[in-house]
């Protein structure tokens, strides 16, 4: 009983709560059929949004009104860079990597420059900075036709007793991030910029050095995601990473982490994806519209959020 | 970090604070002003009564979503959703209004409420505005593919006669982005409410002090986004005159900008209805008209509306340093 109440006192617990419901109400529809290939396909979809998501959630955490709306031209761009230079051989997988690294790291690093350099809002900044990267990603991916090295697309697809190792990964990385943001000084000061910048910046805090790494931490996690999904999906596209948009802020917001900055979640943003590729499932299993599945998507994550409302307002 | 103002006082002249406040309300009408000169260097005849009826065609639509935008960030809130909607409405537009007058017209009511209702929403339950309109793309966006699985409709014929008038001497869109910029101008900057409204942007804590209710205050305000994402997506039917699902989803992102662009901040209910025109007006012409004919590929027009946004901000970074107000 205790370990149960504290389990429910856990804000992340919701986000998994939901999923499994979502998990539940879909097995009951096919009868138990496929329940555990929903599951696998959850995983290996999911893991893509926490990536993105736990980048995302480094940079909500800063505070009001850094987030990063840069994401979807950037993983668009990385995914072109990793498979052209992989080029589709085997030998190149690591280079290919490293290129896509250093491309989300570029656009992390331009972004904090213009919101550095120009006082931009952070919002604007990566909106702006997403326009461009956009363009050199039309320009430089036009007609790539290039497929993933067999060896990384195998990777990215392959599963152990049905786990994805991919997922496995995932689920290593989020409990590393875990760790940076409560136990490391980097994470401590980014929930301390968070709550209140000019009292991290008295307190010492080099505020200006983590907004930087912060920045280009999440630039580089949405480089590799793009490579990730190049392979997953075997091609690069302008518009693999658009549904990356919306799903990195709602996987963050659903799993528990604060809008207003200063408090954040791990655990939760694996639930909340696990929750939105599951409910995409479920609606998909019912056999309904694009119409509908898009509407009902909308109005749940409309529900969630105001179910879970908003932190009471610090006066 | 902001910085006390430590302005000496009494400075007058080209590096008073004052000239900069005035350059920077300037801005918007210099950025426009030079795409202008650009164009009428690049094809002379763009210049004509023609050439601007053409080139600002679109305008009057991204003008009508930018002043929707507005007044939700006049109330320190963003609308994510305003694309999806004007795509939504530009749908019930070509099939209900047309064929159902009265259906339609109860629908786009209809929906100005549900506006308004996210506003009582996000103010009561204090919840992101952010991921709540995100959530409403998906709503508005499922909507239109359920009216118009595929691109058709058609127009009212009211509406695609308005759209295409041919007033004497001025084009139809400058007149249009006129009337716009006028009345939400007078609306929003000179009456009293509008001081209010401005006001819960600034400080809503010394509003609600003053007496005056924040929940009607953002009510009122999402449901006038809801009224110009209404009118901006049966002014875009009007010029494509058929609708597609996916018609208005640019918007989102260009609306925001062009607030911006017209001198608008994100927080603190400080905005430009004339600024937020002149802003729309830049970005639809530095889209295609300008690169077209600097025969830029169209690969590179998304990126110069992101090169046009820094540009101008770091202009009004360098303003503002001297205006010495942050």
């Amino acid at each position: 009983m205790m370990v149960l109440r504290a389990l429910l006192a856990r804000p992340w617990i919701w986000s998994f709560i939901g999923a499994l419901l979502v998990w539940l109400a879909a097995i009951s529809f096919t009868g138990g059929y496929g329940a555990g290939g929903m599951i696998t396909a959850a995983l290996s979809l999911a893991v893509f949004m926490v990536i993105v998501g736990i980048g995302q959630m480094f940079v909500i955490t800063l505070g009001p009104g850094n987030v990063d709306l840069s994401l979807p031209a950037n993983i668009g761009l990385a995914s072109a860079v990793a498979m052209k230079v992989m080029g589709g051989s085997d030998a190149m997988i690591l280079v290919g990597l490293v290129a896509a690294l250093t491309s989300g790291m570029a656009v992390g690093m331009a972004n904090y420059l213009l919101i550095r350099a120009l006082r931009i809002p952070p919002i604007i900044a990566t909106l702006s900075s997403s326009f461009i990267v956009h363009s050199i990603d039309i320009a430089y991916g036009r007609g790539l036709q290039i497929k993933p090295p067999p060896a990384f697309a195998d990777f990215t697809n392959i599963q152990f007793l049905g786990i994805p190792i991919l997922a496995i990964c995932g689920v290593v990385f989020a409990f590393l991030a875990g760790i940076a943001l409560q136990r490391m000084i980097y994470g401590r000061s980014v929930l301390a910029i968070g709550q209140n910048m000019r009292a991290a910046w008295l307190a010492g805090i080099p505020v200006e050095r983590i907004r930087f790494l912060t920045y280009t931490l999440s630039g580089a996690l949405g480089g590799i995601n793009g490579a990730l999904l190049a392979g997953y999906f075997r091609g690069a596209s302008v518009d693999i990473g658009n549904e990356y948009l919306l799903s990195s802020i709602a996987v963050v917001v659903i799993g528990g982490t604060s809008v207003a900055g200063g408090k954040a979640n791990v655990p939760g943003i694996w639930g909340a994806a696990l929750f939105l590729v599951l409910l995409l499932t479920m609606l998909n299993t019912f056999g309904v519209s694009a119409g509908i599945r898009l509407l009902l998507t909308g109005l749940i994550i409309v529900g969630v959020i105001t179910a879970a409302g908003g932190q009471k307002a610090l006066r | 970090m902001t910085v006390a103002a430590t302005e000496p006082l009494g400075r007058s002249g080209l590096r008073s604070p004052a000239f900069a406040r005035f350059l920077r309300a300037l801005l918007p009408a210099l950025s426009l002003t030079l795409i202008l000169i650009a164009i009428a260097y690049l094809n002379p005849r763009a210049i004509s009564y023609f050439g601007f009826s053409l080139m600002l065609n679109l305008a009057i639509p991204i003008a009508l979503a930018t002043i929707a935008q507005m007044f939700v960030i006049t109330v320190n809130e963003l609308d994510l959703s305003i694309g999806t909607f004007v795509g939504f409405v530009a749908c019930v537009t070509a099939t209900w209004l047309r064929d159902a007058p009265l259906l339609g017209i109860l629908v786009l009511l209809g929906s100005i409420g549900v506006y308004a209702a996210l506003g009582a929403l996000i103010h009561l339950r204090n919840l992101p505005s952010i991921v709540v309109t995100l959530g409403m793309s998906f709503v508005w966006q499922g909507l239109a593919i359920l009216l118009l699985p595929k691109p058709g409709g058609k127009a009212p014929d009211w509406l695609l006669g308005l759209m295409s008038l041919k007033p004497p001497l001025v084009p139809f869109p400058i007149l249009a982005a006129v009337v716009i910029a006028l009345v939400v101008h007078f609306g929003l900057m000179r009456t009293s409410y509008g001081a209010v409204l401005r006001g819960t942007g600034g400080n809503a804590q010394a509003v609600k002090r003053a007496g005056w209710s924040i929940l009607r205050t953002k009510v009122t305000m999402f449901a006038m986004t809801g009224v110009f994402g209404v009118l901006s997506g049966m002014a875009l039917v009007g010029i494509t005159t058929s609708a597609d699902a996916n018609l208005g989803n640019g918007y989102t992102l260009l609306a925001i900008a062009g607030v911006i662009l017209g001198g608008g901040e994100f927080v603190g209910g400080r905005v430009s209805p004339i600024g937020a025109v002149l802003g729309a007006l830049t970005l639809a012409l530095a889209a295609s008209p300008l690169l077209t004919f600097m025969r830029i590929p169209p690969d590179w027009q998304v990126a110069a509306n992101g090169l046009i946004l820094i540009v101008v901000l770091a202009a009004r970074a360098l303003i503002s340093r001297r205006e010495g107000d942050r």
